[in-house]
Parts: C-alpha cells; structure tokens; sequence
C-alpha cells in the first residue's frame, strides 16, 4: 500500500494548490480519496469524527441495489428465451441480459461521471458521490431495448439539467434517475411505451409479446402471471424493478443501515394499500378491481418506493414530513395508474410530483414548530403595566 | 422539589482513557493565563502592563463593553507577557507565580443579610463575575439584569466526562453555602441537574430544584436540560455556573479572598494513568503532563474540554476558564486504503449502521482526529435529529444560520442553543459539515444584529 500511496502523491503534485494543474485538483482528488481515505485530520468543531462518510453512505445504497441488478440482469435473458421457447440455462440468460445491460451502466456512468467531474472542476468543489447511485438506478429503470445514445441523451439532461442547473449533490428538487426516465419517457415514447419495449427484442421477434401486467389491464386482456411471478419478479418490465424479493432484500439494508427512510417506505405502501383497496371496493374496471395486493408488487411500485422515494435529496427533510410525502406517493401512484391507464409508469410519476411538493411539505412543518416556539413567546411576554 | 427528565435522542461514546479517581494537589505551577478566548464576546482592556507584580485578586483586564466587569489574577507573582495574535488580539495575559500568595482581600458580607444587589457587587469587585454564563448565547453576565433562573449541570455526559461528584467531594459543604447564596439572588429559581444514576452527594442539596436527567450523551448540556425544564424566550435571560465555580463562590464569600480553584481530569488513550488534578483556573497544562505517563509514539493533540466541543492547545499552553477536563488523543493524519467501504474499519466509532462498529464497543474506543472523509453537501436528511434532543430542527437552524437569515434563526430557536449543543452533530454527519462553526458564527451575527 505504501508504495502505492507514494506513486499517488507524486502523481498529485502538480495538482497542489499553487501547482501548474491545480484547477484540475477536484479530477485527481475523486480517485485518490477513492482508493484511499484522506489524511485530513479536524480543525475546527468536532474532534473527531464518525467513520460514516457520503462515499460510505453511496455505497451502502449501491450494495442494497446489486441483488435486484442481478436479477434484472437474468430476468431480461429468461424473458427473451422463455417466450421464444427455447431451451436455456440461467448462464444463457445471465448472458443474454448481460450483453444488454452493461454496456447501458457502462454509458450511464461514462456519460454521467463527465458531466459531474466537469462541474466539479469548473466551480472548484469536490466530485460527490451521488451520481454513483443515480449513474447505476438509471440503467435499471430503463426498458431493455433502448438505444445506447438514448441512455446517453437521458443522463446528460438529467445531470445537467435536474442537478447542476440547481446547484449540484443536495441541491436538486427533482429525482436526478427519474428525471432522466422521464425525459426519455416523453421525448422517445415509442421506445418507452407500449406493448413492445419491455421484453428483449419484442420489437424485431413477432413471437415474443413485451405485454407488461399494466399494459394488459389497461387494454382489457386477461393477465398471464401469477402471484407468485409478480412477487419473484419473472415477469416482463423494466430491466430491475420487476422482483419484489430482491427489492425486499435491498429495502432490509438499506433499513438497518438506516440509508434509506423506513418511515417512506412504509407510508408509501400504507397510501398505495389503502387507494388500492378502495378501489377494490368501487370496482368499476378491471384496472380499479386488480387486487390491492397485487398494484404494490407490480408496475415498479416496489422499485420505487424503496429505492427512489427515499432518496434523501428530493424527499422531505423532516421525519413528519416523511409520512406525509411517502403517504401521497403511495397515493397517487394508484391513482394516477388507474385514472390514466395510458401511465401505468404511477408511481414515477407519483415521486416526481412529490418531489416537487416536498419542500411544501417540510415548509409548513417548520413553520408550525416556528410558530409553536412564538406561541410560547407569547405567554411568556413580560407584564408590561 | 425534585423531577426526572429523561432524554432520549442522543449518543454516548465510550472513550478509551477515562481518569481514574486519584487527585493529585498541583503546588508549583510554571506559569498561570487569562484567556479572553474563553468568554464569548469579550474584548479586554487592560489594567495593568507587563512586568507588573500582581497578587491574587489584583485586576488585570476588563471588558470593554462594561468596566465593572473585572478579570483578576489567580496567582500572585509577575504579568510576564501578553501574548497577541492578529491584529495585536490579546490571546493569552501570562502570569509567573511567585509563591508568595500574597492576596487581596474584601471585607467579608454576612451572609444572613446578603441582598440580590450586595451580591452582585460582591462578585463584580471580587473578579468573580466572569463565573456566570449567560444565556442566550453562552456570554458574560450582564449585571443589571436578575435572570430567570440560574441553571447548574451537575452532570458530564461528553466522552471522558468527569465526575463532579468526586470533585466537590471535599467542599460539599461550601457547595451547599453557594447554592443558598444564589438561591438569594433568585429565590427558588435555583435549578440543579443531575445524573438520575449516579446521584451522589446532590441529591441532599437544598434550596434547589433537583432534576434528575437520565439518557445518553448531550443530557449533560444545559441547553438540553433548560430546554426540557423551561426553555429561553424572546428577550429572556438565564445563568449557568459550572459547579466547582458555586464552591468558588461560597469560598469568595466566606474568605473574602478570590478563589479560583480548578479540578482537571486529564484522560485520554494515549495517557496510561489517567487522573485528576487540583490546580488554579488558568494553570500550565505542562505542570499536569510532567506528572503522567503520555505515550508518545504517535502525535497526540491536546484538547481543552470534551473531543466534540474542546479547544485544541499546545502542550506548553495554558487549561481554559470553565472545563474540567482535558482530553488527550492521537492525531490521525493517516490514510486508509479504501477506508469508505462499509462494513470495514469498525475500530472506529460510529453510530451509523453501515459499520459494524456498534458489535465492538463494550472496552471503548480508541478515538483519533482524522476526518474520515471530506466534506460533502447535505444530502442525508435525518441522522442530525436522531442525536440532538430538543424541540429544534437542527439541519434547518444551521441552513439558516449559512443563509444569514436572521428571523428564521430566530424562530428555529438560536436562542436556546449554543456551538456545543451541535458537538454530536459534528461528529456524526455524513457530509461532515462543521455544525458549530456555523452555529456559532450564526451568534455571532445575532449578537452584532441585535445590540
């Protein structure tokens, strides 16, 4: 280690301050303190500190992920060979998806890390770690089929417009991954939507259907899936959020790690039951009559909720305010599903929306604890005679 | 009258190197300082030069805002040198000891005729004044003012806190004679806080309201506790006294003669006989060291007070006005290789789960000052709540004070808080945000906006 920590500061010393490269310093920074965590010791404040860091926290998130990128990554090639029915194994499959799915992670971060290292060096602060999620939850809710550059156009407005735009990491309203999804979403429906794009090569193989459970709600058709499938997740989607187990397995660490807000999470799901057992009870098409149950483990409700609902940025600050905000995305993601079967994509919407209505949210819980601080005030006004 | 509180967010770190109960009378001190760095919003004016010969009690400085505010010299001997940072800053008023002991004494008050005014005097024309804190924002007392209450915490819940129990052990007495002393200036607004489990010789104090605080680690803070009692309004005004300075007090009122005592645990992993020391306020922290065996294969940093809200001294330099403690760790200027995965390096602590820290925490900790990590945005929300225990939301009263804005600091509750309520906070934040800084230069501009 110590003969590679020598080779690194010698590679840095043209970046110190004062130093011909130093404006590039951020560059070099990202990936010394990748390999290595820094010798910085406290000045100020604090002497010591925790070992948590956003680099820690970033990949905690990432680690939560990897199950269900497995399983999307198996899940494209058994969708592909089962419809076509062929023989294959898991390797096949695995394969398959592979082929498909890493190169798009590949341009994902590729095109995304750019961006933000361009950023980072042109306003002199530190590369953040929060594209490193985003630049892998991009990729995943993306259906199979789409075009590399389309990925490549998606991240680079998502990046340059819903985060820098706004001031970088932690300054963003919208969800940076869902931004891109929707940008995607409306300037290439064709490839978004539909009933072509959600298996692999649905579009160019007349025997393989790409019929997502929604999709066959909403024209009226009967659905093909069990239960159990929509639960393990072997049904047609985007690339990961069809299998709720693994989700489930990311929602756990994400949960004892305390990354990801457990009070999201479960209001989301509170909301969504509680809409979608109305509606059971109203009934009126099979959209409105499809089981409460079976609304939370489809159409991504799961993937959403656990991994984009929670992101800390766009979310509510206040852990009132969690409830209330995880509570309305359950809520209008069912609604939204049902009242406009045309988006069964609910519950990105739904977040976005939320996004936007967050600070809302959290604004008037501040003010209320504000005006509880000056209600006391009040009472304890000197008796002025 | 007594109550429980019980505090429930927060965190208590168990430190390697606490000090052991063994107190050791400091007789030759090298050198004694006034630090006006130690009182908020001070600026000293000067009384006498350099070179002077001073005797316990005799004026040196006072502030510039309020001459009847007087500092005195703790030692009798000669005002070696003053020492100045920028801008000629006055940093240190170093005083050689002599040994004399030479001292100046006041004409004794009888304590049975002793009035709200008389005492107030008496601790102005004594130099005993700068013992009280006031709140809001932690400074100097103002002396025209009766507060509303004054408030003791009897309880060190920081890591390597000390027990105040063992420190008065030999003035419980002259703690008692204090207690009733204030308890004349604001008659039964005497608040006393102390540890529901281990309650020592307090609990049988009289002429006090007696809180029993349990929880882990800031319910030793007194904006914690005032908080939970009866939280600062708009324009009110509370006093702190540390308790070893209530002791100081009834001996200034009994002697007629300034006492400025000071019991200092000196802890740490680094120290291998941790213990505590009887000295004066302001003594060399060098005369402690000498007396104890400090490992000094690492770099060690020097810490006047607690690991979260401490000042980092010099080891030649001098202890501070209030702490009882100085806490001794290693520097940390080493790299980790990839040191950010999670689930690795659990040596140190972390409330985080994404360390297993949590398993290996029974022996203590052994602590450094490396950073881990760098600074970052905010970007997680939640984790500043999970350990500050009061009716605030601290991520939005520090955005405030970064925004400058100071209604808003206003109504979030800058005036129940101050830098080392954010201690824990500092530490714990993954975006390694220097929460005191910003709180306190937050006051800072609250005071200049205000006045």
């Amino acid at each position: 280690m110590k003969f590679l920590r020598r080779k690194l500061d010698d590679l840095r010393y043209p970046f110190r301050k004062g130093g011909k490269w130093e404006k590039f310093a951020p560059a070099i920074n990202a990936f010394d303190t990748f390999l290595f965590v820094p010798n910085h010791t406290t000045h100020k404040g604090s002497h010591i500190r925790d070992s948590v860091d956003l680099k820690r926290t970033m990949s905690t998130v990432i680690i939560a992920l990897l199950p269900a990128l497995i399983y999307g990554i198996y899940n494209s090639g058994y969708q592909y060979y089962s419809q076509l029915d062929t023989p294959f194994t898991f390797l096949d499959a695995f394969i398959h998806g592979s082929w498909k799915i890493l190169p798009m992670v590949f341009v994902s971060y590729f095109v995304g890390l750019t961006i933000e290292f361009i950023f980072a060096v042109y306003r002199g602060h530190e590369v953040n770690e929060g594209y490193l999620v985003t630049g892998l939850l991009i990729p995943m809710i993306m259906p199979i089929d789409i075009p590399l550059w389309m990925v490549a156009i998606s991240v680079a407005f998502s990046v340059v417009i819903a985060k820098e735009a706004f001031g970088g990491t932690g300054m963003n309203i919208l969800n940076p991954a869902l931004t891109a999804r929707a940008f995607a979403f409306f300037a290439y429906p064709t490839y978004m939507s539909g009933n072509k794009v959600w298996v692999s090569e649905a579009s160019n193989v007349d025997a393989i259907s790409g019929e997502t459970i929604l999709g066959s709600l909403a024209a009226g058709e009967e659905i093909k899936y069990s239960v159990a499938e929509m639960f393990y997740g072997s049904i047609p989607g985007s690339i990961a959020e069809t299998s709720v187990l693994y989700i489930l397995v990311g929602a756990v660490i994400l949960i004892f790690t305390g990354v990801g807000s457990w009070r999201i999470m479960l209001s989301g799901i509170l909301g969504a039951s509680l809409v979608g057992y109305l509606f059971n009870l109203w009934g009126a098409n099979p959209l409105m009559s499809f089981s409460w149950i079976n609304h939370l483990l489809v159409g991504g409700f799961a993937f959403g909720i656990v991994f984009m609902a929670t992101d800390p940025v766009t979310a509510t600050q206040t852990n009132k305010g969690k409830w209330i905000y995880g509570f309305l995305i359950g809520v209008f993601c069912i609604l939204i599903r049902v009242f406009n079967p045309a988006y069964p994509e609910g519950v990105f919407l739904a977040i976005l929306l939320m996004n936007v209505f967050a600070p809302t949210i959290d604004h008037y819980i501040i003010e209320s604890n504000i005006k509880r601080r000056r209600k006391r005030w009040n009472q304890n006004l000197p008796k002025i005679i | 009258m007594t109550k429980d509180i019980r505090i429930s967010r927060g965190a208590t770190i168990n430190i390697k190197g606490s000090a052991e109960k063994i107190l050791t009378d400091i007789t030759s001190l090298r050198s004694c300082a006034i630090k006006p760095e130690n009182f908020f919003n001070f600026t000293p004016k000067m009384l006498v030069k350099e070179g002077a010969k001073v005797s316990i009690g005799t004026p040196i400085c006072f502030e510039k805002n309020d001459s009847r505010i007087i500092f005195v010299s703790p030692v009798s001997g000669t005002l070696s040198k003053i020492i100045r940072g920028d801008r000629r800053k006055i940093l240190e008023i170093v005083i050689e000891p002599d040994f004399s002991n030479k001292k100046i004494s006041h004409k004794v008050e009888n304590t049975d005729s002793l009035s709200p005014e008389k005492i107030k005097n008496f601790l102005l024309k004594t130099g005993s004044w700068p013992f009280i804190r006031q709140r809001p924002f932690n400074v100097l007392a103002d002396p025209d003012i009766i507060p509303k209450a004054i408030h003791i915490s009897a309880i060190s819940s920081a890591p390597l806190g000390v027990d105040y129990d063992f420190i008065l052990k030999n003035n419980k007495k002259d703690f008692q004679s204090g207690i009733n002393i204030l308890n004349t200036l604001v008659p039964g607004n005497v608040n006393l806080f102390i540890d529901k489990d281990f309650e020592g010789f307090f609990s049988k104090i009289k002429n006090a309201n007696i809180f029993r605080v349990s929880g882990p680690h800031p319910s030793g803070n007194v904006s914690v506790q005032i908080q939970k009692t009866n939280p600062i309004n708009i324009g009110e005004k509370v006093w702190v006294i540390s308790p070893e300075d209530i002791v100081n007090i009834a001996i200034l009122f009994s002697t007629g003669v300034y006492s400025c005592k000071r019991t200092i645990a000196v802890s740490g992993s680094p120290v291998s006989n941790p213990q505590y020391f009887k000295t004066t306020i302001g003594s060399d922290l060098f005369s402690m060291l000498k007396k104890l065996n400090i490992d000094s294969s690492t770099q060690n940093r020097y810490i006047n007070g607690d690991v979260f809200s401490g000042i980092e001294v010099q080891k030649d330099s001098h202890i501070d006005f209030y702490n009882n403690l100085v806490s001794i760790i290693p520097e940390g200027n080493k790299h980790r290789f990839f040191g950010w995965l999670p689930f690795f390096h659990n040596k140190i602590p972390s409330l985080s789960r994404t360390s297993l820290s949590w398993i290996f925490g029974s022996k203590g900790y052994k602590v450094d000052t490396n950073m881990n990590g760098e600074e970052r945005a905010l970007v997680v929300t939640g984790e500043m709540e999970k350990v500050f225990p009061m009716d605030i939301y601290p991520m939005q009263l520090i955005k405030a004070c970064m925004a400058g804005d100071i209604e808003k600091m206003e109504g979030l509750g800058i005036y129940e808080v101050i830098p080392e309520d954010f201690g824990l906070i500092d530490y714990s934040n993954t975006s390694k945000i220097e929460a005191q800084e910003i709180i306190k230069e937050g006051i800072e501009l609250m005071i200049k906006e205000i006045a």
